[in-house]
């Protein structure tokens, strides 16, 4: 028990969320180095389509998170693991940060390219729309319920929330808007240092997010083991006041007289 | 404001955004983690 808690940290860090950690700040700076100093600016956008390097990274890691949610959702659903459910609310919280770095970030690169910072075009209406979907399913999972109806009913949420990531994605084809077609395309026009760095970004912004959800995910089991230990407390606590009531009650009376 | 008046806002506020949110996840995974008892809380 001694060796156990020396050996324990109170933390959630590991040796494998350290080099996750060192590997995405190494990552980043070779990522600001060539997207800020290295690639030259676009033909069309000049210097403000630096923000690509920053906004399609966080919007791809986005999509991964809320694809991990469903899948945690599915999984629940299917096997009633704490262990997916955990998984699906911690990619869901981190997913939703990245959904506004995604939003904040196209509304700046918004401002020099269309003139203004929003504008109701179907790629920003649909995506407002995720952001407010998954808020949802954060605000569910905090309805005060049983586990088991939480868990369920926030794994529906998900499973609907996540219908809005393809018409997201298709938006761009579908209606005509202000906002331009898929970056990573097959038709799409980036290529040389500048393609370089925007993948390059990708894969730094995934292991980042996988840093992010690792620490969460642990986080959102140490919550569910505070709550549990919680609960059993208050049971525990209910029985011992119900076991003195029942000895009160058949304890017998003493009337005192002068 | 200039092209690269943008580019700054928007790489300032993310990495803003992103240090300010892992540090709310390290600093409330410390406090949780001394409620529970280690066997509860090996990671790999």
């Amino acid at each position: 028990m001694i060796e156990a808690e020396a050996t324990v940290p109170d933390h959630t860090g590991s040796r494998a969320t350290r080099v996750l950690g060192l590997v995405t700040v190494a990552g980043v700076a070779v990522v600001l180095v060539l997207g800020l100093a290295v690639t030259g600016p676009d033909a069309v956008q000049g210097d403000a389509a630096r923000l690509i390097y920053l906004h399609v990274p966080v919007a791809v890691a986005m999509n991964v998170g809320f694809g991990l949610c469903t899948l945690g959702s599915v999984m629940w659903l299917w096997r009633k693991s704490r262990w997916w459910d955990t998984v699906a609310v911690s990619a869901a919280e981190v997913g939703l940060v990245y959904t506004g770095l995604t939003l904040v970030t196209g509304m700046v690169w918004g401002r020099p390219t269309w003139g203004v910072y929003w504008t109701w075009d179907a790629r920003l209406t649909t995506f407002s729309l995720l952001f407010l979907l998954y808020l949802g399913y954060l605000v569910v999972r905090r309805l005060p319920a049983d586990v088991e109806v939480r868990n369920r009913r926030s794994a529906y949420v998900a499973l609907l929330a996540f219908v809005d990531v393809p018409i997201v994605y298709l938006s761009v084809s579908w209606w005509r808007g202000l906002h331009q077609a898929a970056t990573l395309s097959l038709s799409s026009t980036i290529s040389g240092l500048m393609l370089f760095t925007l993948v390059l970004g990708i894969v730094v912004s995934l292991i980042g997010f996988l840093w992010f959800l690792v620490h969460r995910f642990r986080v959102a089991w140490l919550e569910d083991e505070v709550e549990m230990a919680g609960l059993e407390l208050a049971i525990t606590e209910r029985r011992a006041e119900a076991r003195l009531a029942d000895v009160n009650a058949t304890m017998p009376t003493v009337e005192t007289s002068r | 404001m200039t092209a690269w008046g943008y580019v700054t806002v928007g790489y300032v506020l993310v990495f803003a955004v992103l240090f300010a949110y892992g540090v709310h996840v390290l600093v409330k995974g410390r406090s949780l983690s001394k409620q529970v008892p280690p066997e509860n809380r090996r990671w790999m």
